[in-house]
């Protein structure tokens, strides 16, 4: 069976160890996790985990319906057609050129974050395909550090 | 009402109608034993491990259908409950364990007696709370049973800190809960009920896959009429034993690594399995990619990700087994023929005499299977039979007369050695007029055979029968089958005067290895109803057949095996 790249966006109750029910479960089932981003939903009680996972088509499905059955679980929301989005900042040498850093971070709806006598520190958010053609293009910019925020998606409709 | 959180756990028992609670005191949880001190609401058993507290709640559970409870300590009292646990998890047996922790000052400080129990039980509990203060206790405590009963059942764990225990605050006891991230499914789809009505009256060999659902959701009398109804052929995995009365002709016996013949055979050859609340097990299915090959596969169960988890699924039906089968039985009635499937029937008939479920009896030895026999008639439906795991587990799942549902407590899904005596100790609590009998092996005894303080003590008679041959006998079968016959440490021949163990214990030892002195052994028990063990002295070689290697596939079975 094909392996398959998947976004899934899980609603859960705000509450002790949740994470750790959400990231056990998929330990102790040997799934995958690429990204992970957890934050609380706004006066709602609930944070909102968005996990970009691969799998085969049994195995995302079998995902989905062990997410389902933790009991602080609210929702699972998994589309083909989500819009993802994922954050990346990088540090660089302050001899590398300002105003190309600078162009290219543009480029991915991006800019400068900061400068200081040693490095600039730059911030881009873009789609996970487009995020790595950035981080390809900055490598001739001698990047110090690279941090990923991980994907966060929300559904088109 | 104000009162402490140790209070709080007795009133949350005596609303929840427990009359039993098994376990084992110490530091972190005696404010709650203070309080049982108090109390006349239940009676608490104290158990002599606190694995064999958990399992003895677990026995009380399978054998009635209602949550056992048991309470232990921190930390070490923890620890030894969790195999407890993840046996109640692998067979979805509805148990509440209360475990004391220290307090919430020192949790992170490596405490005496501190363990991140939450952190342990989370991956063999169906759900686990660590209690942050008494004003939330009682939620907590009815959220336990409520999520440990309903849905598909499965072991919770509470772990209250000894300062919560000590904590006052307002005992407000729901009457209702309302859980928005958990509504388990119980209505069936009714168009796939449908859809699942009409394939079953077109199919030409259909099975009926009966599993430990069906006892769960206690369905077994709805099962019995249509399987009545339809003359469709069933089969029995472990843990659905006694759904159908053993002499059902119907009935193909166990399927599986130990099945029958006709039953393996059956499965092999079906068009259609009508899968009611298993779970595809791999002792059931054997290679997956061979099994059910031929056959389209229904299958309910009240959870999804048990559905097409293992085995890709034509016709899945997510609910309650009851209510599925409530609504399923009229519309099978409708359009079924009984008639239909009689030369499907003839050819499994056929199976059967060419390979019956049978060993060779002798007269010079004991077989352990005559044993299980002897007891059957001697017993039949007047015991509930528990056992630990092994040779003797199986053959009691082959030979066993059942003959009705709950009457068979064996641990399936994680095999725990260990298990059988204290699950029947709990057995007997539940059903104080049947005979409680363990079949147990020489191996299996041995783990916690500190029980037989607590069953002498707790005049929780039990009847326990060592099948004993000298081995760990299924692993020592395995070796005999596939590591030509290498015994790493499986010969068991130094082994324990089972006779003034039981005795030293306050038990009735009896040491057998004719027919007549079995007979007279097991009616000396019967006629003097305290814990007893019977030592029974059996064929050393005896195999547990058919045997279905592991990873093969259902239709080749080992049939004999020949030095």
């Amino acid at each position: 069976m094909k392996v398959e790249r998947r976004v899934i966006s899980v609603i859960v109750q705000n509450e002790h160890s949740v994470l750790s029910r959400i990231t056990g479960l998929f330990a102790a089932r040997g799934y995958n996790i690429e990204t992970l981003t957890v934050a609380p939903i706004p006066e709602s009680g609930m944070s909102r985990l968005t996990i970009e996972t691969r799998g085969n088509v049994r195995v995302i499905e079998q995902i989905i319906k062990q997410l389902h059955k933790l009991i602080p679980t609210y929702k699972v929301i998994e589309h083909e057609e989500m819009i993802e989005k994922e954050m990346v900042m990088m540090k660089f040498p302050i001899n590398e050129s300002l105003s190309n850093i600078q162009a290219l971070c543009e480029a991915y709806n991006g800019g400068i974050a900061n400068v200081s006598s040693q490095h600039i520190i730059t911030m881009i958010a873009d789609e996970p395909k487009r995020v790595r053609h950035f981080i390809e293009a900055a490598q001739r910019f001698h990047p110090i550090e690279i941090v990923r925020g991980g994907v966060v998606a929300m559904e088109r409709e | 009402m104000e009162m402490t959180g140790a209070q709080m756990v007795i009133e949350a028992m005596k609303l929840e109608g427990v009359d039993t609670v098994f376990g084992y005191p110490g530091g972190a949880i005696m404010n709650v034993y203070d309080e049982i001190y108090k109390q006349k609401e239940f009676r608490h058993i104290l158990t002599r491990h606190e694995q064999a507290a958990v399992h003895a709640a677990d026995g009380y559970a399978r054998a009635t259908g209602k949550v056992g409870v048991a309470f232990v300590t921190s930390g070490p009292g923890f620890t030894n409950a969790v195999t407890g646990l993840a046996t109640a998890y692998m067979d979805s047996v509805p148990i509440v364990v209360v475990s004391g922790q220290v307090p919430i000052s020192l949790i992170g400080t490596d405490a005496f007696q501190e363990i991140d129990a939450t952190g342990i039980s989370r991956s063999c509990t169906k759900h686990n709370f660590l209690v942050r203060s008494a004003k939330e206790l009682p939620r907590i405590l009815k959220e336990a049973f409520y999520l440990a009963a309903s849905g598909r059942p499965g072991p919770v764990h509470v772990d209250i800190p000894k300062d919560v225990t000590a904590e006052t605050a307002k005992f407000d006891y729901p009457a209702r809960i309302d859980i928005p991230t958990y509504r388990p499914t119980t209505k069936g789809n009714l168009r796939q009920i449908k859809k699942a009505a009409e394939v079953i009256c077109k199919a030409k060999r259909p099975v009926f896959y009966l599993g430990g659902g069906i006892v769960h959701s206690n369905s077994a009398e709805l099962v019995r009429e249509l399987v009545a109804e339809t003359k469709i052929p069933a089969v029995e995995t472990l843990m659905a034993r006694g759904v159908l009365e053993h002499d059902n002709p119907l009935l193909l016996g166990m399927v599986g690594m130990h099945g029958s013949y006709q039953a393996n055979m059956a499965m092999s050859e079906a068009d259609l399995m009508i899968a009611l609340g298993p779970r595809f097990d791999d002792r059931v299915t054997g290679k997956v990619s061979e099994f059910g090959k031929h056959a389209k596969i229904i299958h309910v169960d009240i959870d999804p990700s048990s559905i097409g988890k293992l085995v890709d699924v034509d016709y899945p039906i997510v609910g309650d087994l009851k209510e599925v089968l409530e609504v399923m039985i009229p519309k099978v009635k409708e359009c079924v023929d009984p008639d239909r499937y009689q030369a499907w029937r003839d050819i499994l008939k056929r199976y059967n005499e060419i390979h019956p479920l049978a060993y060779e009896d002798s007269d010079k030895v004991i077989k352990p299977q005559w044993v299980i026999e002897r007891v059957g008639q001697v017993l039949g439906d007047k015991a509930v039979i528990s056992t630990d795991v092994g040779q003797h587990q199986m053959w009691t799942a082959q030979f066993y007369p059942f003959s009705f549902p709950r009457q068979f407590v064996t641990s399936g899904g994680l095999g725990t050695m260990g298990f059988g005596f204290p699950a029947a100790v709990g057995v007997k609590r539940a059903c104080p007029d049947k005979i409680s009998v363990n079949f147990t092996g020489d191996g299996s005894i041995l783990m916690n055979i500190q029980e037989l303080v607590t069953a002498v003590e707790s005049r929780l008679p039990v009847i326990n029968i060592v099948l004993n041959n000298h081995y760990l006998g299924m692993v020592r079968q395995w070796q005999t089958f596939f590591y030509e016959k290498r015994y790493a440490e499986t010969d068991l021949s130094f082994q324990p005067d089972f006779v003034r163990l039981a005795e030293a214990c306050g038990g009735i030892g009896y040491r057998v290895e004719t027919k007549e002195e079995f007979d007279e052994a097991l009616n000396d028990a019967i006629e003097k109803g305290v814990v007893a063990m019977i030592d029974v002295i059996v064929d050393r070689e005896e195999n547990v057949l058919p045997m279905v290697p592991s990873g093969g596939t259902l239709y080749n079975m080992l049939l004999e095996y020949k030095d």
